[in-house]
């Protein structure tokens, strides 16, 4: 791959010779595993591992599910019951499979905080991040999907209001979402769609995966410091970087392992915590539960779908603008996927030269309460529709889209950051004799 | 080989643009009948009327059945509930419109207007929340003793008008008439 000077692979025996005239694929996959990389990266790197994990362990769950599963309106609740009861270890197979869906987005906001914080975003990485986002709403769909199919109270009511959001599109809307659920209401027809598009986007997930690695493997990590490793030569490359095999192997198999103890811990002991009750009773069309709440991963962009009423003077003056074309359904819908369309952009509206959050003094507190903000809109789409939770939603909903459409625009003109190391090597070092750790070079002196 | 300096069009041309046109008639041709089989399935069209006996619904209570994949609600108003309906002026009315697919174009969302009957004892509505689809609670549910909507708390008054919350519409009426004296036939 293009980028970072380094070592490529060399068939020595006649035999890898002769494959790699013919199909260089060793090749492939050894510089993929060799590639330079930053050495100074933190725990906060560990996430992508986490993930191509999670997506495995979703696949495999649910093809050994599927087995089971009956997708009808009038036998999935009971195939569910059925693989909890009868199957051989099919327990353990669909709570694996049910929490797997929470551990992969755990990992996905770790992930892309992560991101946000570091400039992981920010130029040449833009195409890594937008195919990232890409990934980030084919799992939202295909989680969604999922959770329908167990065909509960919940399952059917999640995707009547979700479905409902289609709906309210202007002038399409009700052709579009007819269209969507295959009939006037969610139905048979639905679930087995549901069914066969949950079954496929995962692929589609591991097709983007690969791009996501290939794009970030050709511009190179970015890294804490958000310096750029030298390229000069493989020698100088050398001193900013280690190659993922073994250093980062290793090191991300044992977050890992931490991470799995506490997921094997709530799949054994606590297996049903995330979710609801609501949702082994089985579908019924003419009763919508009390309270009808999406799953934890949603809840922050579901606040923000019910923070815009009618009552809210901007959607107030979007009705008067488009002539009554965009009402406050509508205005939510556009909120919502407003919310991670902003994000999307991110790499267009954070005008900082600067990509690293650790040297902007002022871009770290408006961070923070970036993320306070998520929390609090994760906590307030749990709550029911009443106030204070209103108001508090709509002022959380306003400061996600301030940070992006105003903040990160303005700071990278106001802002003065700090200054930063010139090598990702220096960072290292310094990391390394404030630490008491080895030190690679006798006593360079630190710079200023 | 190159063509570039040659304006006029070439056979090399030709069977070019004939090939993408070819291939994109092609290519919409088989999108298309992917596309339509998910909309509803003939057997779906198909159940689009059906009759409901309500000799059994009492004043003051309402019964719940599926059509077309919905609830609708039918109630049998009392005096206080057909009162409290027409004492409200239209023009407080988030929703102003009857939204009742019985009348001729739109009409002010008047009681009188939305009720099946003259006397306004029989009010039957679609049971979706013109919001996101949930079902109103009924019974006199909600701050305006109609219904109220669990999911994002919009509140329906006794003539299942929008009051107050965040849908943007009145329940809908749908098509519905008495066949007899106990019968209602939907749709």
């Amino acid at each position: 791959m293009a980028g970072i000077p380094h070592d490529h692979y060399e068939p020595k025996s006649s035999g890898e010779k002769w494959l790699h005239k013919r199909l260089p694929i060793v090749g492939l996959l050894y510089d993929t595993l060799m590639i330079p990389t930053p050495k100074n990266l933190n725990w906060m790197w560990i996430w992508g591992i986490v993930l191509t994990f999670t997506l495995a362990l979703q696949i495999i769950t649910g093809i050994t599910l599927v087995m089971h599963y009956t997708p009808d309106a009038d036998m999935a609740f009971a195939s569910v019951e059925h693989i909890m009861r009868d199957v051989n270890g099919g327990w353990a197979l669909r709570y694996m499979h049910q929490n797997g869906a929470s551990l992969f987005f755990v990992a996905v906001y770790a992930h892309i905080f992560r991101g946000l914080y570091y400039g992981s975003y920010k130029a040449p990485r833009e195409v890594t991040w937008i195919i990232g986002i890409l990934i980030y709403l084919l799992m939202m769909g295909t989680a969604f999907m999922g959770y329908v199919l167990p065909w509960g109270q919940m399952s059917f009511w999640g995707a009547t209001v979700i479905t409902g959001l289609f709906g309210a599109i202007p002038f399409i809307g009700e052709t579009l979402q007819t269209w969507l659920l295959g009939g006037p209401a969610v139905g048979n027809y639905t679930l087995t769609r549901f069914f066969s598009l949950h079954y496929l986007f995962p692929f589609v997930i591991a097709g983007l995966v690969i791009v996501h690695i290939w794009a970030f493997h050709s511009t190179g990590n970015n890294n804490p410091t958000g310096v750029e490793v030298r390229r000069g030569s493989k020698a100088e490359a050398e001193k900013d970087t280690v190659p993922f095999w073994p250093y980062y192997v290793i090191k991300d198999l044992f977050a890992l392992a931490i991470i799995l103890a506490v997921f094997f811990a709530i799949v054994g002991f606590m297996p049903n915590y995330l979710g609801h009750p609501d949702n082994y009773i089985e579908a019924n069309p003419l009763a919508t539960p009390a309270h009808i709440v999406p799953e934890w991963y949603f809840l922050p962009f579901y606040a923000i779908l019910r923070a815009f009423t009618s009552e809210v003077w901007v959607v107030q003056i979007a009705s008067f603008v488009t002539g009554g074309i965009i009402d406050a359904k509508f205005f939510g819908v556009l909120a919502m996927f407003g919310a991670i369309a902003v994000m999307a952009l991110a790499p267009w509206l954070d005008t900082s030269s600067v990509r690293s959050g650790r040297y902007r003094p002022q871009f770290k507190w408006w961070f923070a309460l970036l993320i306070v903000d998520f929390f609090a809109l994760m906590w307030l789409g749990a709550m029911p529709a009443e106030e204070p939770y209103s108001s508090l939603s709509l002022i959380a909903s306003a400061y996600w889209f301030a940070y992006f459409l105003v903040i990160l625009p303005l700071l990278g003109v106001i802002e003065k950051p700090l200054k930063r190391p010139d090598t990702i090597e220096a960072d290292f070092e310094a990391h390394a004799s404030a630490t008491g750790g080895t030190k690679t070079e006798p006593n360079v002196a630190p710079a200023e | 080989m190159s063509n570039a300096e040659d304006h006029t069009g070439t056979r090399r041309d030709f069977l070019y643009y004939a090939t993408a046109g070819a291939g994109a008639v092609a290519a919409g041709a088989a999108v298309w009948p992917l596309i339509n089989q998910m909309n509803p399935s003939a057997d779906v069209r198909a159940l689009s009327t059906i009759r409901v006996d309500v000799g059994g619904v009492n004043e003051g209570s309402q019964i719940t059945v599926q059509w077309l994949g919905k609830p609708v609600f039918i109630r049998n108003r009392g005096q206080a509930e057909i009162e409290e309906a027409r004492s409200v002026d239209v023009s407080e009315l988030v929703d102003p419109i009857a939204r009742n697919e019985n009348l001729q174009g739109e009409q002010p969302a008047t009681d009188e207007n939305r009720a099946l009957d003259e006397e306004g004892r029989w009010l039957v509505m679609m049971g979706v929340c013109t919001h996101l689809g949930c079902v109103p609670l009924g019974n006199g549910a909600g701050d305006y003793n109609g219904w109220f909507c669990p999911c994002h708390g919009s509140h329906y008054d006794t003539a299942g008008r929008i009051r107050r919350g965040p849908a943007p519409t009145n329940l809908p009426v749908p098509l519905a008439e008495f066949v007899d004296e106990t019968t209602i036939l939907l749709g």
